[in-house]
């Protein structure tokens, strides 16, 4: 019922040749890459107005743990393949291979959950709090609202897994958009922590 | 229009593969770039040439934007814009410092 109240879920739009929903989620990106980027400004405004940094002295590598990072990373880069298998499997037209790679998305999604409550533990443990410096009010914004972002793909990436994955019956090309549309997302996310990653652990 | 054959994609999905071991590799270069030590403007000058060609294999790629409409490229081109000036923005308190105004 409803994809006949919404026009161009499917079909493309005549004036942006593209279904609504890409060229929404694309204006969504636009306006994630200005959230980032204002924080990412503020970092770097911070970073240069201070003599060493980290301001306690040290390295950022020697604070936080850069083989967490690192497999962190590789956990990401994977889950962003794992998603594009689930888009293909869809336009390949095979519904439980589809599933397959999407529960491996939302699982690689939990694993870097995982990993970055142990980080945060151990940074709370040595009393390593936003309010500590501005290395980790810095780290804890940046990376926070990155995680945030995490648990938002997986809320998505589960409907789709779960109820959403009924529409597959009803109208599948539809439903291949919106995987599409949550894939594009997921490499976003999978993006901004490709540059988060070196600025924060490396650097 | 994007609604292609089944078989069609199976066909296409080297290049997913391709950039997926890319990027794992970069990310082992980045990392072992750092034990390296360089001195900081180097380190900081290679690590975001790296992150910048990884950002540019996801979205060419897996974001499939090297074959997208014209209205997302004008849509990014906006937003690239809009964010090199947002990131230009600290420039303007260097700029103070440096003729000698008050100012933390």
């Amino acid at each position: 019922m409803s994809e006949t109240v919404i026009p161009y879920m499917v079909k493309p739009h005549p004036v942006t040749g593209l279904p609504n929903g890409k060229f929404g989620i694309w204006l969504f990106l636009a306006s994630e890459v200005m959230l980032f980027g204002a924080l990412f400004s503020s970092y770097v405004l911070i970073r240069i107005g201070v003599p060493h940094w980290p301001p306690e002295g040290g390295l950022s590598s020697e604070i936080l743990s850069v083989p967490l990072g690192t497999f962190n990373t590789g956990v990401l880069i994977t889950s962003s393949i794992t998603m594009v298998l689930a888009w293909a499997s869809c336009k390949m037209g095979s519904l439980p291979r589809f599933k397959m790679w999407m529960g491996a998305t939302v699982f690689l999604a939990l694993v870097f959950l995982v990993v970055k409550y142990f980080e945060y533990s151990d940074k709370f443990h040595h009393d390593h709090f936003p309010s500590h410096d501005n290395f980790f009010a810095v780290y804890f914004l940046l990376t926070g609202l990155h995680g945030l972002h995490i648990v938002g793909g997986i809320v998505v990436n589960t409907f789709l897994l779960t109820w959403g994955s009924r529409m597959w019956k009803t109208d599948p090309e539809h439903f291949t958009n919106r995987v599409e549309n949550a894939g594009l997302y997921w490499h976003f996310v999978d993006l901004v922590w490709i540059f988060l990653f070196p600025s924060l652990y490396l650097l | 229009m994007d609604a292609t054959g089944h078989e069609d994609v199976s066909k296409h999905m080297g290049p997913y593969y391709v950039v997926f071991v890319a990027l794992l590799c970069l990310t082992a270069v980045t990392v072992g770039v750092s034990y390296l030590h360089l001195n900081r403007p180097l380190a900081i000058t290679v690590a975001l040439i790296i992150a910048s060609v990884k950002a540019g294999l996801v979205a060419a790629v897996f974001m499939h934007l090297i074959s997208e409409k014209k209205v997302i490229y004008a849509v990014l081109i906006l937003t690239a814009l809009f964010f090199a000036l947002l990131l230009a923005l600290p420039n303007l308190t260097t700029f103070e410092h440096h003729s000698g105004m008050p100012g933390t």
